[in-house]
Order: C-alpha cells, then structure tokens, then sequence
C-alpha cells in the first residue's frame, strides 16, 4: 500500500491540485476566486501530462552532433530520451487555458462595469431587482 | 485544387474570419457579406466534399503529407461527411439571417460579430472533420471560447450566464483532455483509427474505463446532458438572436456526433456495449434528460428558455438512441442528430423574429401574431409539428426509428419518455399557438366593441426567407428520409 502511495506520488499530486481547483471552482461565490479555481484545475492537468514522460537521467530527443565528431550523444534509445510528445501538447493545451482566462477575465470585467460587484450573491440580488 | 477541399473547408473560415475586422474597418457593411461569402465557399466544400465521400467512401487526408499516426489526419466518412454540411449549411442560413437582427441588438458590434461568427463555424467544423483526439480538445475550445464571446454580448444576465457556462465549459473540456491524456498513456497514440487497433487489447485495464468515464463525463457537459444542463437555458436565452440561432442546434449536435465518434470509432462496439455497461447508463440518461427536459419546459413561460428546455429533452433523444444500441435506434439516433439541427435552427430563428418585432421572448407578448406575421408564425408551425413528430415532417421519422428502436431491445421505459415528451410537446407548442391566436382576448373585444383588425407587419426578408428555408427542409428532408437513410446513415451505423 505504501508503495502504491509513494510510487505514484505524481498522481496523488494531480488529484490532490485537480480536487482543490475543483472545489474552488465549485464552493467560492466570488467570481475572481472561482478563475483561479479554474486555473489550478487546468494546471493540475497540464502537471499530469508532463509527469508522464519523465524518465530520470533521460535528455532532450535531439540528435546531438549527429553528424559525426567526438563526444557525440545520440538519444536514439527509447530508455535514453524524454517522450516529447505531451510538453507539445501541453504547449497547446497551455494557449488554449491562456485563451480562456482571458475571456473569462473579460467576461467579469463585464459583469463589474454593469453590477459593480464580483460576489455571485450580490450579481443576482441586483439582477432580480431588475 | 479538388484533392485538397478537406482541408479548404476549415481553412476557409479561419482566414476569412482573420480578414474580416480588416474589412471592418474600411466598410462596416461589407462583413456581412463576407461572411456569407466565406460560409457559402465552405457550403460548396462541403458538399462537394460529401457526394466525394458517397462516390469513393472514406477520405483521408493527411496535413503537411505526415503519415497518420504521427501526423494529424483528417478523416471524412459518411457520418461527418453528413454532419459538414449540416454545419456549413445551418451557419450560411443563419449568417443571412442575423443581418437586421444584429444591427438592431449589436449595433456597435457588428465586426467582431462576424469575425467570431467565422471563427466559431471554424471551431465546429474543425471538431467535425478531425481524425485526431487531441486536435478534436483544440477545436472544442475554439468553440467553446468563440461560442462565451459571442454569448456574453447578449442582454441583460447574458455575462453571468456565459461566466457560468465558461466554468462548465472548462470542466467539461478538461475531463476530455483527462480522458485523452489516459489513452495517450496507454497506446501512445492520438490518431483515432490508430487508437482504436491498439486499444483491444488492453480493454481489460481499468486505465482504460477510467479514460471512457472521463470523456463521456467532459462530452455530457458539453452536450448539456439532463443533470448537468445547468449552464445551457441562461446562456442560450439570453444570448443574441442570432448566437442563439447558431450554437444552440449546433453545439449540442457536435458535442453528440463527438460521443458517437468516441464510443464507436475510438473505442470498438464491443466495449460500449458489451464489456462496459457505457449503453445501459446512457439509455437511462437519455430516459432522465427527456422527462427532465420536458417537465421543465412546462413551467417555463419565455419563449426561448423553453426551446432551451426543449433541447435538453432531445439531447436525451440521441443519447437513448445511442445507448439502445440496436441498428434501428442507431439509424434514429443519427436521422434525429440531423432533423434535430434543422428544427432547433427554425424554433431559434423564429423566436429571432419575434424578438426583432417584438422586443421580447416572453411568451405573454405573442398576442396577435397570426394575424401580424402569417408567414413567420406558418413556419414555426411547421417546425412545432416536426418536434411533435407529425407526419410528413422530419421529426416523425427519426422518431419513428427510435421507438422501433426501443422496441426492438424492449426497452419500455424509454419507449414511454418518448411518448410522453411528444405529448408534452403538443401541450408547450398549442400553448404558444394559443397565444399566438389570442382566442380569449378577441371574444373580449368583440364585447367591447373595439375590435381593430390587427395590420400585417410581417419581418424584413432577409429573415423571413431563410426560415422558410428551413421549415421547407423539414418537410423536404421529412420527405426523402429513406434517401438519406439508405445513401448516407445507412455507412455511418456502427456494426454491432
């Protein structure tokens, strides 16, 4: 058992990150707390992707002084090079968050300027009261 | 030029939408147009693109020549070769038609309108066309984050609406991310066909049930599925006319053509419906989101947060369909993706109307329609009876299909949901129609004395044509169903 805890410590971590942000996300009824609440959830996601394709004492997949030369290192092993795949997607993925935060900011920028408050409460006691 | 129209359907749109507040600033007026130019384009690609793909099945098409699994490849066979042109079409008729309905409500904005119309049909079609899982997660935030904005101009609410379904949205694309990342884990591979030969083997793996869990968690979001449909009535109801008249048929539909690809191209039949028991839970769900659907459309009294209710029940139509797991409910299930798209189009649209002359989407303002707008009222007539499910309209077919469907895996409760929610579509529409009519009120003026007949006042064209447009494809496509069924759905049902 605790092995299974300890060996998959990267795991626990992203649950742990992905659950907070979940509850933030949820629980908090000030519309700022509920991004950032957002963003640790995102983050957490992006935290698991890469801790995938960590392998330790592992390089870059770039063919160092391929052609040739002393010293030349060529990471062409499996066991020898990091999966570079998923920091591209996370790339991606980190655009598209980046992206959404924006909007998300703008959207309560919005809200500010017509309600004058942040706090959900308040946003739907004043749009009840017309 | 021919051999690359897979790729012209998305790019088309990306560009022109990148283009168009260049435009804006030299002749506000002219975004219009070119938005109707660029979808128009993407209609004919599309179209093009389906008869290619009836004549000589399957194509594949590969972006910057990379060989599938390590390159994204589109992938274009009959059921998203069908849902492009429901896509291209549906935006080109609403882009006609949001012309005076945005001058009125966005006056100020109507280059960003058209530029994130673009980008947001850009979002649907890329979503559609993709035979990568990954590439799918990017389209559908581009969506996604194209749909917020275009929703939070809305009215009055319309930004703590968007702001809420921003929160959903994010949840709903993250767990497909999560979903994602899981199968990642265990193939390594994105490419959806690629995916699907190296995954039979581990189908025992719980990393693998986690990973169906987590895309049909983040996809039932999106599709606005009965318990977690919260953030879609707000939304869509205080959305634009025209928004609405775009993402409401068009983002569920996509979000569902999503679950159908997933759970029957990415993963095999054999595990969603034999290993897992995906089905069983969805037909429920489906029997769940319709009875909620409908009971909460009764108590609605705005025009548009009913259609929004409506929606619900029929997403719970599909995903019933879907989960009977029968080759009839199947055939339903994807008929009803299709007439589905065309009658929330026409209910949006006409609601579009209403509030263009009205000013309003409370059902107690729609006195006297018929007599002021006979045409626009006809048609949503029309539309009414197909989500009833009247012969000869589209609705009754796909209807038809899944009741046969239900019958065949004798499954009664969902038999009965679907029943019941056509009744209870007689009760909402007839309620409207009532209104509409204004039986009581003209008994009262007659007592009076004061009868003035009521003067015309029909809709500007541009409107009024493209709703017509869709209510004569309801009856058409109603009318050639078993065409559609045998030329195109017939390839797209999954062997079970």
């Amino acid at each position: 058992m605790f092995e299974f805890i300890v060996g998959h410590y990267n795991y626990w971590m992203y649950i742990g990150l992905m659950m907070i942000g979940f509850y933030a996300m949820m629980a908090k009824r000030n519309l700022i707390k509920k991004i950032i609440g957002m963003n640790i959830f995102q983050s957490a996601i992006i935290l698991f992707y890469i801790s995938t394709s960590v392998k330790r004492g592992a390089t870059v997949p770039i063919l160092e002084h391929a052609h040739g030369g002393h010293g030349a290192h060529h990471a062409v092993d499996v066991m020898q090079y990091a999966n570079p795949l998923p920091h591209v997607l996370m790339l991606t993925a980190i655009v598209v968050m980046v992206a959404t935060l924006g909007v998300a900011v703008a959207v309560c920028i919005m809200i500010y300027r017509r309600y004058n408050t942040l706090e959900e409460d308040e946003i739907i006691m004043s749009i009840r009261r017309g | 030029m021919i051999a690359q129209t897979p790729i012209l359907i998305v790019v088309i749109p990306l560009l022109f939408s990148l283009i168009c507040p260049l435009i804006g600033l030299w002749r506000k007026g002219l975004c219009y147009f070119w938005a109707i130019l660029a979808l128009s384009l993407c209609a004919l690609a599309s179209i093009d693109t389906l008869f290619a793909v009836m004549g000589g099945g399957t194509i594949h098409y590969r972006l910057g020549g990379w060989a599938p699994p390590f390159g994204i490849e589109y992938v274009i066979d009959h059921l998203n070769a069908m849902m492009l042109v429901i896509v291209s079409l549906i935006s080109l008729i609403v882009a006609i038609y949001s012309r005076r309905s945005v001058e009125q409500e966005l006056p100020e904005k109507i280059v960003y309108f058209y530029t994130v119309f673009l980008l947001q049909v850009t979002g649907f079609l890329g979503i559609v066309i993709t035979g990568d899982l990954f590439n799918l997660y990017v389209f559908l935030e581009i969506s996604s984050l194209a749909g917020y904005a275009l929703i939070a101009i809305g009215e009055d609410g319309a930004p703590l609406a968007t702001f809420r379904y921003i929160v959903m949205g994010t949840i709903g694309a993250c767990f497909y991310l999560l979903g994602v990342g899981y199968i990642y884990i265990n193939t390594g591979s994105l490419n959806m066909a690629d995916v699907q030969q190296i995954l039979p083997q581990l189908y025992h793996s719980k990393v693998i049930l986690t990973a169906v869990a987590f895309l049909l968690a983040g996809l039932a979001i999106k599709m606005a599925l009965f318990p977690v449909h919260g953030w879609l009535p707000d939304a869509y109801t205080k959305a634009p006319s025209a928004t609405s008249a775009l993402i409401a048929p068009l983002m569920t539909k996509i979000s569902l053509y999503v679950m159908v690809r997933v759970l029957f191209t990415v993963f095999k039949p054999h595990l969603s419906v034999e290993l897992l028991p995906v089905t069983d839970i969805m037909v429920w769900a489906g029997f769940i989101a319709i009875l909620g659907g409908a009971i909460m459309a009764l108590a609605q009294t705005d025009f548009k947060r009913m259609l929004c209710y409506i929606v619900v029940a029929e997403v719970g139509y599909i995903v019933g369909g879907v989960g009977l797991a029968n080759t009839t409910a199947m055939k339903g299930a994807i008929l009803h993706i299709l007439n589905d798209a065309v009658m929330t189009v026409g209910l949006f649209t006409v609601a579009g109307i209403i509030m263009y002359k009205t000013k309003s989407h409370s059902i107690s303002d729609f006195k006297d329609l018929f007599k002021k707008m006979p045409f626009t009222m006809a048609a949503f007539v029309v539309v009414a009876m197909s989500i009833i499910g009247v012969p000869p309209t589209c609705g009754f077919f796909s209807k038809w299909y899944l009741i046969q469907g239900a019958l065949i895996a004798k499954h009664w409760a969902f038999l009965g949901a679907l029943l019941f929610s056509s009744l209870v579509c007689v009760i909402l529409f007839f309620r409207v129609i009532e209104v509409g009519y204004d039986i009581r009120a003209s008994h009262g003026g007659q007592a009076h004395g004061a009868g003035h007949p009521a003067i015309i006042d029909e809709a500007p064209l541009s409107m009024l044509i493209p709703t017509i447009a869709i209510a004569m494809a309801i009856i058409l496509i109603g009318l050639y169903n078993q065409a559609i069924l045998s030329d195109i759905i017939a390839f797209a049902v999954p062997k079970f």
